[in-house]
């Protein structure tokens, strides 16, 4: 046993070494992301594992891993798994033969994410066990139980923690590694794995069938446990468990959920026991639904009578602020203190020298405000504040909703933005799908070469593998042909006079024309050693007439009436294009 | 239950925070002490403004509540007031003296706070205030800014020294141990006569 200082996708990882895995996927995505990239650069792994292209592709590749005898763990961020959600459905019925746990990341809050759905509601839609720490110990430990729990049920397991599991900190006590031995092997049977209607009716009834056992087994297995200590009890699941435990009086009773479907007949003992229940937990009102059906007069304060909110995240300040409300605290113990009000904002920029600026920039020069620019999700989202990004809705939707609105009948220009990792997820068949139906619209594959935002994952556009190893570089430029794009151009978008170009030529054509904007994630080019050197505004020279800050790049500051630039520039050379006097220019070797 | 000792660091994305909280756990382990924490990914990374909780000694969740915090370490002066409502009552706040502009408010032509107008806004809390920037170069390296703050901030951690020093030189990159440990060194002079 040793204890380390870890976050807990850290320690979710290191659980899947004890676990002694064979196979893992994923596809990135906040807060889940560093599971897959800890296991991903272990020495000589036992296991196979790939940043797969989606998590639809992910889950399909877990889960014949896991009908092969593998163990396998899958991970992705919440919404990964509407896109994961179609193999997930039939997985219930199909089972599994070795462990398969699917790491499903909830964001309550949206810290990083479009909205603030709730994977255990897919548990019980698809009537899959899921797991629900309420730390990083109990996180690291939930996994081992994940997989013996998926291996004797002989289903897809869900995981679930939310970002203040897998991004909290703490001293975590870990076991061995155990290294993955198991060798695959298909057996066939296409009663289990071709699911024809005469086969899937069974399928389904079996599945039934398993969940009376399975939620006997999850408080057997002291998942879902209760303490008695009075005539009140507060029912709590995820790291809301953790703030009412600092919180709770020494005479409320208290039952912490972990583990999903919970069993009613056990539930119901413990409600009737008390005169009074508080639910806290975080997003949906699962818990608390599950408490309704077995309370009968006891009353019960959660979400659903408006003592607890629906959205945003629980903290220690609003789990007190609940408990009195409803009863449970006599006062705040906490006092209530607010932010100093009116300062600068500082919300997450671009980078300095992002060539996603340059391409903005260029587009709207070209473009202009009246034209439409339905976006896309990854980094260029924070084209929003260069006024570059009207929609975003999900991974893929900028090519999708971008024909939509050119065959509304909008006359404006639709200029649609997708990153190269997002094209590759979902984008593709969006750009099928327009150029077939006749869309008249502009797309820009803003093409950094990697999955950025997420921490810099490879995918198959980088060249190499999740492990490093070399992969053929996809050519987007062959895809786009293939799907049928006529104007399919590359260029590189610090270089403002060919970008403006291009975007001019591709303005005056009909149809679907495609420009891919290439240039290296300025982050992955200093980590790869590329050094371009800075650049220097001439303050003589300087009119301060304000042109390259409002290009925005958080290099160039404005004071006295002149523009500066500052350490963080990069050299792209792009506000130096830009300057309408000449003022910008290489900084001279010191 | 031993009340825990909760420790706000804050800063911009890129400043260093993650690497100061790692520090403070791993000297929590040397010293056989729970520790719970949280910290800011993906998004808010990329120069937005980012917090780091550490709870010493705690038991439960990895929040701090605001006005509790026994102890504000700031890398920037402008993101010191924004996260001030933490401290309690009584707390100590250990703040670098410089701040770097949101670039918003040269995009957006909002006014601009002045370092004296926060300084004045901030006595309140009768903050340690360091030239990081200065102290660092002095120590051989402007990156080890954070580190010279956490050596200032070091008095009122209750980890002992050594502690803290002997995971500075496991946690900075090998080729820096020397620049490092001087700067938490200079950094720890400084608040003691500054």
């Amino acid at each position: 046993m040793e204890r380390h200082y870890l976050l807990g996708n850290e320690a979710i990882a290191h659980a899947c070494l004890e676990s002694g895995i064979d196979f893992a996927s994923g596809y990135p995505g906040t807060p889940s992301s560093e599971v897959v990239d800890v296991l991903r650069v272990q020495k000589d792994p036992t296991y196979h594992v790939e940043w797969s292209v989606n998590e639809k592709v992910a889950l399909e590749n877990a889960l014949a891993a896991a009908w092969c005898g593998l163990r396998s763990i899958c991970t992705m961020k919440h919404v990964g798994l509407n896109v994961a959600a179609d193999p997930l459905m039939t997985s219930a019925y199909t089972g599994v033969t070795g462990g398969l746990v699917i790491m499903s990341a909830d964001d309550p809050f949206a810290h990083s994410s479009q909205n603030e759905q709730d994977t255990r509601c897919y548990a019980h839609f698809a009537r899959l066990p899921c797991l629900d720490p309420s730390g990083v110990q109990e996180a690291h430990d939930m996994i081992r139980a994940a997989f013996e729990i998926s291996e004797e049920f002989r289903l897809p397991v869900l995981f679930r923690p939310t970002t203040r599991v897998c991004h909290s900190k703490g001293d975590v006590e870990l076991g061995a590694i155990v290294p993955g031995t198991r060798k695959g092997e298909f057996h066939k049977d296409p009663r289990q794995y071709v699911v024809i209607p005469a086969h899937t009716r069974l399928l389904h009834k079996k599945l039934n069938e398993k969940q009376p056992i399975l939620k006997k087994r999850l408080v057997e297995r002291g998942l879902n446990h209760f303490t008695i200590k009075g005539k009140t009890a507060v029912i709590a699941s995820g790291i809301g468990a953790s703030y009412v435990q600092e919180l709770l009086p020494p005479d409320v009773s208290f039952m912490k959920i972990g583990a999903y479907p919970v069993d009613e007949e056990w539930l119901g003992v413990f409600a009737q026991k008390h005169e009074k229940i508080l639910v806290i937990e975080e997003l949906a009102p699962v818990v608390e639904e599950a408490v309704r059906q077995v309370a009968g007069c006891v009353p019960v304060f959660g979400k659903i009578n408006g003592y607890a909110p629906y959205e945003g995240e629980l903290s220690p300040a609003v789990v007190a602020a609940i408990m009195v409300k409803a009863g449970f605290l006599p006062e705040n113990p906490l006092v209530s203190m607010e932010p100093v009000q009116n300062l600068p904002l500082r919300p997450p920029i671009l980078c300095a020298g992002c060539h996603h600026r340059a391409a903005f920039y260029a587009m709207k020069r070209v473009f202009r405000e009246s034209a439409i620019y339905p976006s896309d999700i990854g980094c260029y989202t924070l084209g929003l504040q260069l006024g570059a990004v009207d929609t975003t809705i999900c991974m893929g939707a900028s090519i999708t909703v971008g024909s939509g609105i050119a065959h509304s009948g909008d006359p404006r220009d639709v200029v649609c933005t997708i990153g190269d990792s997002t094209f590759l997820h979902t984008g593709i068949q969006g750009l099928m799908n327009a150029v077939y139906n006749g869309a008249n619209m502009t797309i820009v594959i803003l093409d950094n070469r990697i999955t950025a935002m997420t921490g810099h994952q490879p995918n198959p556009n980088t060249g190499v593998t999740a492990t490093g190893a070399e992969s053929p570089a996809i050519s987007l430029d062959a895809i786009c042909r293939s799907c049928g794009v006529t104007f399919v151009e590359t260029v590189d978008p610090y270089d403002l006079t060919e970008m403006l170009r291009v975007l001019e030529e591709a303005k005056k054509k009909k149809g679907v024309r495609v420009i891919i904007a290439k240039q290296m994630c300025v982050i992955a080019a200093r980590r790869a050693g590329v050094k371009r050197g800075r650049y220097a505004v001439n303050l003589e020279l300087c009119t301060g007439c304000g042109t390259c800050v409002k290009f925005g790049c958080p290099a160039i500051e404005f004071a006295d009436e002149k523009a500066r630039i500052n350490e963080l520039c990069s050299g792209c050379a792009v506000c130096a294009r830009l300057c309408p006097v000449g003022a910008i220019s290489r900084e001279a070797k010191k | 239950m031993t009340k825990s000792f909760d420790i706000l660091i804050v800063g911009i994305g890129g400043q260093g925070t993650i690497l100061a909280s790692n520090i403070i756990g791993e000297a929590c382990l040397l010293e056989g002490r729970h520790v719970k924490g949280a910290e800011t990914h993906g998004m808010a990374q990329r120069g937005g403004s980012v917090e780091t909780h550490i709870r010493i000694d705690g038991q439960y969740g990895p929040l701090i509540v605001p006005g509790t915090a026994d102890l504000l370490i700031s890398f920037d002066l402008l993101e010191a007031l924004r996260y001030s409502h933490y401290l309690k009552t009584g707390g100590t706040m250990v703040v670098n003296r410089h701040m770097v502009l949101p670039t918003s408010v040269f995009t957006q032509k909002s006014p601009v706070p002045t370092e004296d107008v926060i300084v004045a806004q901030l006595n309140r809390f009768a903050p340690c205030l360091i030239d990081a920037d200065k102290i660092a170069a002095e120590a051989g390296n402007s990156l080890s800014q954070n580190v010279v703050i956490l050596g200032a901030a070091s008095w009122s951690i209750p980890l002992k020294t050594e502690s803290l020093l002997a995971e500075v030189k496991k946690l900075v990159p090998p080729k820096t141990v020397e620049v490092n440990v001087k700067a938490f060194e200079m950094g720890r002079a400084f608040s003691r006569t500054g």
